[in-house]
């Protein structure tokens, strides 16, 4: 079932359509352009975490020499919207305006300066004069839920999906199966354990960024970098007062995003400043602006309440999810409603609670990041699943064993639990899981004593296990157009969106595979509104798997062109023509090669083979991992030493082996820093106190350990040429597979992460104290 | 304020803002290979060569480089170590987004060049300084591994731009 299935371009490591021009460094990122009078555009953001912007004085500012515009709540229309660049209708509360008349959060916008230089517009910022109304702020997640005196939202959001106007509730769920109360009654053993997220940010190399201008035909042309280009136009067109057709969205390189350029971060303001001063307008995030106003990870607090019987069976499993949106809540229902969805059913007991009260408060923004929700589930489930274990004397791979989701089962959240509306009931069709925990005990040497390096140091293992979705079931869809050439290259023009992760070589891939051409022949455009197909874009783990039966779909509408083409003058049935090895071969020995076929196409029967396909799925099927971790602990210091980590992953067809082991590798080390050292902090007023990468440290080369990834391909009926989705979920096993393993190592659990060096410390200090 | 310096083996002259730092000069002179990342000198996504020596160009003043020679990616296209490089990072799928390219190989390019020992720990200790958010350095280092077996099992090759 893998590469051998007599496929020429799937399956195999084929040079990254991309990768050369990257590493030649050409200049193909957003910023790598300039236009004659471009202004930069710089933020005034509030210093108070709730405060009614009551007058902003922009007069010095405005009079400065180099100044072009200044803008604040007075000048810019309210349009209530929200930013968080999801599929219409979103499920996300209109709970902001492009200017607000109230800071939510320390980092809030005020005012935007735009003005020749970058130095200028620092130095008009400091010129502005803002009168604010303070008000008391609430920094905390249970103090926001029990008040509604201090509201951070005080206008009713137009879609009801949060409580603004009544409460701090930005989304609330509780969905049962069964009946949880009930069973726990019956259980022989009820463990319930409290665990901590942090915040955490995606930290992308390349800052947001955006430049956009209004050109001869006076059009909006937005050049930014982004996973959601056609949402962007979308929203860009209601919250501006436009129709779609006078904006165009151009995605060049993107220099990563994870999730944190779903949303619309700087994309209004450029727009409206140019559509203002007529000018070209460039906005970057600095470092700071990336850790104190862009998003995060929601921080949480999960309960877990698990019912067993002494034999190991799941009888019931409840999960209180309590989280913090921030001043904003894009993302705060599906975030959240994913931490549940994605990650319960690893383990489908016959009674599940699942509960979330996420709350607004006047911390910065949270919202969408690699594993949407799924990285903070299973860091407490698959913790809680190793307790459950302990406390009944039973071995923790046994209890997966005994528990976990097999094939042709249902996953029971699903149906219940849709992307903020009743969702689908979802069969796992495909499934690596038990075969991925094999060859991870294998490679990790389960079971086997490992001796510390030095007398002084513990040494532990631990394992978690991990599942995820391929895009979101019913609603993501994506379309694609492929095109022939008279040298028999094609254009493969798709609004799915390469952030990196190489999403325009897995569907060139596809589209070489039904044309019988080589994957260097597909030329891909993808992601400017004007020239490529509809996508919703670069999120939910979608594009391998919705995109890329679009793809397919249009490869296959082109070659069965060309078939009718040439089956009437071969006088044969299209259906006896092949395609492969660049050539198109019928019945008695009559052959093209592609090139020929293309010049016959387009100069004797004079017809432009092309054809463009949509692809959705009403399935999103479940990619599987099993993580484990090797470390090293010195209960004197508490440092941690990672000596391996083994990720077996799951998923489908291995498209592009080298770029799916990439995928596993990239976040494995996103992870490690979740579970070891990567943590924004904020004091009590809500301030970010690390905005840098020296104080917000993420992984370097010389933290990651030693990585063995290993991919268990499974064939996934419903998936283009058996592939389901890779990229996020690797993301969700490290952090607990480590955890378990410094329990394993000293007898003491992290409840909370990352697990730092003196959180490991001063829990092996109280527990040697009991 | 007027500087002259020496970019990529020529002479230029050119105006700047007495306080610019020389990412952005070199980006202003269409050296797009040199990117930014945070402007604090910890990332690496700027990094270029100083007189031979990797700096984080962001935290260099560009004033500073007057009578220097400063080299970027550009200037090492046609060099035959960091051609090697630049293969090897593309076919290990070490080139993911992209954007930390171009330090990375500069960094390597210097490591290499600089005759430094060439283990996985000291490839670390040469990537140390450019962070790389995709990859999880897994791929930068198998391909900076494989050139280093390259290199030590070959003759030894001189010559190149630094």
């Amino acid at each position: 079932m893998s590469a051998s299935k007599n496929r020429h371009a799937v399956g195999h490591n084929v040079e990254k359509v991309d990768a050369f021009k990257l590493a030649r460094g050409e200049a193909v990122y957003t910023d790598d352009i300039t236009r004659p009078g471009m202004l930069t555009a710089k933020v005034l953001r509030s210093p108070h975490a709730h405060a009614r912007i009551v007058k902003v004085d922009v007069s010095a500012a405005m009079a400065l020499e180099g100044v072009a515009d200044v803008i604040w709540h007075e000048d810019v229309k309210a349009i209530a919207h929200t930013r968080a660049g999801q599929s219409y209708p979103e499920p996300s509360p209109y709970d902001t305006v492009i200017m607000p008349h109230k800071a939510r959060f320390i980092g809030d916008r005020v005012a935007v300066v735009a003005a020749d230089t970058a130095a200028i517009a620092e130095k008009a910022l400091k010129l502005i004069e803002v009168q604010y109304e303070i008000l008391p702020a609430i920094c905390d997640m249970d103090e926001a839920l029990e008040r509604t005196d201090v509201l951070v939202h005080e206008e009713a959001d137009p879609l009801g999906i949060g409580g603004g106007g009544k409460s701090n509730v930005a989304a609330h769920i509780d969905k049962q199966v069964g009946d949880v109360d009930a069973a726990l009654k019956t259980c022989d053993l009820v463990v319930e354990r409290v665990y901590h997220l942090p915040r955490v940010q995606a930290s992308h190399i390349e800052p947001h960024i955006s430049i956009a201008w209004v050109d001869e035909d006076r059009r909006l042309i937005v050049r930014t970098s982004t996973q959601v280009p056609f949402h962007l136009r979308r929203i860009l067109a209601r919250i501006l007062e436009m129709s779609e057709s006078q904006i165009r969205v151009i995605k060049p390189r993107v220099g990563g995003g994870f999730g944190d350029k779903q949303e619309m971060v700087v994309e209004d303001l450029v727009s409206v400043l140019a559509l203002r001063t007529g000018r070209p307008v460039r906005l970057e995030f600095t470092r700071a602006e990336e850790l104190i106003a862009a998003r995060y990870r929601h921080p949480q607090r999960i309960t877990m309440t698990t019912g067993v019987m002494k034999d190991g069976t799941m009888v019931a499993n409840r999960m209180h999810v309590m989280a913090d949106t921030g001043a904003y809540g894009s993302h705060a229902l599906t975030v959240q409603g994913n931490t549940g969805q994605k990650v319960m059913p690893m383990y489908p007991a016959p009674n599940i609670h699942f509960l979330v009260d996420c709350v607004y408060t006047n911390n910065p923004i949270s919202g969408a990041f690699r594993g949407y929700g799924a990285p903070q589930g299973c860091f407490a489930l698959e913790s809680h699943m190793d307790e459950v274990a302990r406390e009944l004397g039973m071995d923790r791979l046994e209890l997966r064993l005994k528990n976990h989701i097999r094939l042709g089962d249902t996953d029971p959240l699903s149906a219940k639990l849709g992307e903020g509306r009743e969702g689908l009931a979802r069969v796992v069709r495909s499934t690596g899981l038990d075969e991925a925990i094999v060859q991870g005990c294998e490679a990790i040497g389960w079971g086997q004593e490992k001796k510390p390096s030095a007398p002084h140091l513990k040494r532990g293992v631990g394992m978690a296990l991990a599942m995820q979705g391929s895009g979101i079931a019913g609603v993501d869809w994506g379309a694609a157009t492929v095109k022939l050439n008279d040298d028999g290259s094609v254009n493969l023009a798709v609004g799915a969106t390469d952030i990196g992760q190489g999403s325009d070589t897995i569907l060139a891939q596809f589209c070489a595979e039904e044309l019988g051409i080589p994957t260097e022949k597909v030329l891909v455009l993808s992601s400017d509104t004007d020239l490529t197909p509809f996508d919703v874009g670069a999120y939910a783990s979608s594009t391998t798997y919705v995109s890329g039966g679009a793809v397919v779909k249009a490869a296959i509408k082109v070659r069965e062109q060309l078939a009718e083409v040439l089956g009437s003058t071969w006088e044969c049935k299209a259906g006896e023509i092949i395609f492969a090895d660049s050539k198109a071969t019928g019945p008695g020995g009559k052959s093209m090669t592609m090139a020929e076929v293309a010049m016959f196409a387009l100069y004797d029967a004079k017809i432009q083979p092309m054809a463009t396909a949509s692809h959705m799925s009403n399935e999103s099927p479940p990619p599987f991992a099993a993580q484990f971790a090797d470390v090293e602990v010195d209960p004197e210091t508490g440092q941690v030493e990672v000596l391996k980590i083994v990720s077996a992953v799951d998923c489908g067809t291995v498209v592009h082996p080298r770029l799916a082991q990439g995928q596993v590798e990239g976040a494995v080390a996103q992870a490690l820093g979740y579970a070891l050292f990567e943590e924004v902090l904020l004091d009590r007023s809500g301030k970010v106190l690390n905005p840098n990468f020296l104080d917000y440290k993420i992984a370097s080369a010389l933290d990651v350990p030693p990585m063995v990834t290993i991919l268990v391909e499974t064939d996934e009926p419903t998936g283009p040429h058996g592939a389901k989705a890779a990229g996020e979920v690797p993301i969700d096993g490290p952090a607990p597979a480590i955890v378990n393993a410094i329990c394993d190592a000293v007898g003491v659990r992290n409840y909370r992460i990352p697990a730092t060096p003196e959180r490991v410390w001063r829990g092996i200090k109280e527990a040697t104290q009991e | 304020m007027k500087i002259e310096m020496e970019l990529n083996g020529r002479a230029v002259t050119h105006e700047i803002d007495p306080g610019a730092n020389l990412l952005s000069v070199l980006r202003g002179m269409g050296q797009f290979s040199v990117k930014l990342g945070c402007e604090t000198g910890d990332c690496g996504s700027c990094t270029v060569l100083l007189d031979g020596e990797p700096v984080n160009s962001c935290v260099v003043a560009a004033a500073r480089t007057h009578s220097h020679k400063v080299t970027t990616l550009e200037g090492l296209l046609g060099d035959p170590l960091m051609k090697e490089l630049q293969q090897e990072l593309v076919d290990k799928g070490a080139v993911q987004c992209g954007y930390c390219s171009p330090g990375i190989l500069i960094s390597l390019y210097a490591h290499f060049r600089a005759g430094n020992e060439l283990t996985d720990h000291h490839l670390r200790e040469a990537l140390t300084g450019n962070l790389c958010r995709c990859t999880g350095y897994v791929k930068p280092l198998e391909a900076a591994l494989t050139v280093a077996q390259n290199q030590q099992g070959g003759p030894d090759e001189q010559g190149g731009a630094s």
